[in-house]
């Protein structure tokens, strides 16, 4: 209803960190200056494995529609495997964001004229030296890169304080291999209709 | 200093810096991250308290009577049926005047089995003697809660402070965390006026008859009737107290002004929506889109069920044409409870505004804002007609 709120919805699984890297942007963007910062995770059913989605809105003023979001500007996805099971470009806005975690190239996908930004978070975090698995951290690099909503040192800085200890250096070493690994692109309208929203 | 944590983190350091000094708890969907939280705080000696693990709610809130009739400032919280489970003795910290303080994350009763929001549960125990204050966002949790043991204390009368769950308990925004010596400066210690102490044995709470009789000093002692009727007296007199309390909390941490019911563009509307919790902030953004459109919309968000603040709601509400009550719970058989509150309280009115009440979100049904939009739009431009019993918003089927 209101114009001014940012909507980010992080589509993850249960015990991936999808609502870990939303409140690390939430916690960005509050100290940068958006008042307005609500942050509300799938409720009741989270099961580690089972799609999940967090909603996240952002605003420079205070936010008092704590409803989940229904037409979100910019979807995350932490893992491509979701593109097939969760629904995730459900109600994004015409000409949206998505920001992909995958080993594909952004040609290889048709979002109808949404933008697209993808990275292999997967590989580039396990190059930073996490676990291999682990790409809650790496992803704010390709969200960042991708939004432009957030300065990146905020967001290396929030991290390192979010994982202070659990390995705070290779943590935004992700961010930041994901941050100069992410490629844009603008996708093309399906030619054909089975292939919208998909591969 | 502000953090971004939800609303159950809110309550927990809200719990924290009032320096309660028992905890007892047992844990329930979506109260537990509030009662893992404290019990952290505790174990990392970040706050001196005992914590309790208990059993059972029942349990829970005997272990925080017992704790307060020795004079310590106790706490708990609970949800849905656990609150219900400790029903014997939420009547009876009332009727003891313990100034015990619950959060109560609110949510569905079942059967059938249902964790998400909707406020049956604290609403089924109005009418236990319990101050109940309803938050709606984590700045009113965590202030809520340290103004509800001055309350409680001073009025000694326990209170409840409840909180949408998952909707507030579960989500993450931006509070202020008061400051510890400024919260120390607002809330003194507790100090009762009588303590079970065992170098000075006494019964409390003994039987009651149903008349007045000398007790053993040979004075009158009031009957059941009389201490009843106090307890209904002093609760009359939290209202006054809870404004004071308010001011004093303002000139403190200069938050407040609105203890009774805080009111959204109303002074010049014709309509105002009227509810408890979180529902009455989402309100907001629908209000301002009627507004748009020439509705002269206003919200009002009541801050205290129990006792109610009629004059208040009544000042708020005596100039607008309609009145629009939304509410999580129902009166099986009835009507919204808070719609019959909201009706009494206007009935000395001269004219009287028009009065409709909507039931949503129960059991976690979706609350859309579209649909908020359209119901009030609905009975603003609609026919006046005093309709009694309630719409549903959401329903599917």
């Amino acid at each position: 209803m209101r114009k001014d709120i940012i909507e980010i919805r992080w589509h993850g699984r249960g015990g991936q960190g999808a609502i870990t890297a939303a409140k690390i942007v939430a916690n960005s963007a509050f100290v940068s200056g958006y008042k307005g910062v609500v942050m509300a995770p799938t409720f009741g059913t989270e099961r580690r494995g089972a799609p999940i989605f967090t909603s996240l809105k952002v605003s420079k003023e205070k936010i008092y529609d704590i409803s989940p979001i229904v037409s979100p500007d910019i979807v995350v996805v932490l893992d491509h495997m979701l593109l097939e099971e969760a629904g995730v470009t459900v109600g994004l806005k015409p000409g949206g964001l998505i920001v992909l975690n995958t080993p594909k190239q952004a040609g290889d996908y048709h979002f109808g004229g949404m933008k697209l930004a993808v990275a292999d978070v997967t590989a580039l975090s396990y190059k930073a030296g996490l676990q291999k698995g682990i790409v809650n951290s790496g992803i704010i690099g390709a969200f960042a890169r991708a939004s432009g909503l957030l300065d990146i040192d905020v967001l290396y800085e929030a991290i390192r304080k979010e994982f202070k200890d659990l390995k705070p250096d290779k943590n935004a070493e992700a961010a930041r291999l994901a941050y100069n690994g992410t490629t844009m692109t603008v996708t093309m309208v399906a030619t054909t209709a089975a292939k919208t929203g998909g591969m | 200093m502000h953090i971004i944590e939800t609303g159950n983190v809110a309550a927990a350091t809200g719990v924290k810096l009032a320096r309660a000094q028992v905890v007892a708890a047992y844990p329930i969907t979506p109260q537990t991250p509030l009662t893992e939280k404290l019990s952290e705080f505790v174990e990392s000696g970040k706050m001196e308290a005992q914590y309790i693990p208990v059993e059972s709610e029942h349990s829970a809130l005997s272990v925080c009577i017992a704790a307060a009739s020795t004079g310590a400032r106790a706490f708990t919280a609970t949800s849905s049926n656990g609150l219900l489970y400790m029903s014997e003795q939420v009547h009876w910290a009332a009727g003891a005047r313990l100034p015990i303080v619950m959060c109560v994350a609110n949510r569905a009763v079942g059967a059938p089995w249902n964790i998400w929001n909707d406020q049956q549960d604290s609403i089924s125990q109005r009418d236990a003697g319990w101050i109940q204050m309803y938050a709606s966002d984590h700045q009113h949790i965590i202030d809520k809660v340290i103004q509800a043991f001055y309350l409680a204390e001073k009025m000694k009368i326990p209170v409840m402070v409840c909180y949408d769950g998952y909707l507030l308990s579960h989500t993450y925004m931006p509070f202020e965390i008061p400051d510890e010596a400024m919260v120390d400066s607002f809330l003194p210690p507790f100090s009762p006026d009588y303590a079970l102490d065992p170098g000075d044995p006494q019964n409390l709470n003994t039987v009651t008859l149903p008349d007045v009789r000398e007790n053993i000093h040979g004075d009158l002692a009031p009957g059941y009737m009389e201490i009843r009727r106090s307890l209904h007296e002093d609760m009359r007199c939290a209202i006054v107290e809870l404004g004071e309390i308010d001011k004093k909390y303002y000139e403190i941490f200069g938050r407040g002004g609105s203890p009774y019911v805080e009111a959204y563009k109303c002074d010049d509307a014709s309509f105002i929506a009227v509810c408890l919790g979180s529902l009455s902030y989402h309100l907001r953004d629908v209000v301002d889109a009627l507004r748009v459109e020439g509705i002269k919309m206003g919200v009002s968000g009541i801050q205290i069920y129990r006792p109610f603040p009629d004059q208040a709601l009544v000042d708020v509400l005596k100039s607008a044409k309609g009145v629009i009550v939304l509410e999580k719970a129902i009166s099986y058989g009835n009507q919204g409870a808070l719609f019959a509150d909201v009706k009494a309280a206007l009935y000395p009115v001269k004219e009287r505004p028009f009065v409709h009440n909507y039931i949503l979100g129960l059991g976690g049904r979706e609350i859309k804002t579209i649909d908020l939009y359209n119901a009030l739009k609905d009975s603003c431009t609609a026919s006046e007609a005093k309709v009694d019993t309630p719409r549903w918003i959401g329903l599917k089927l």
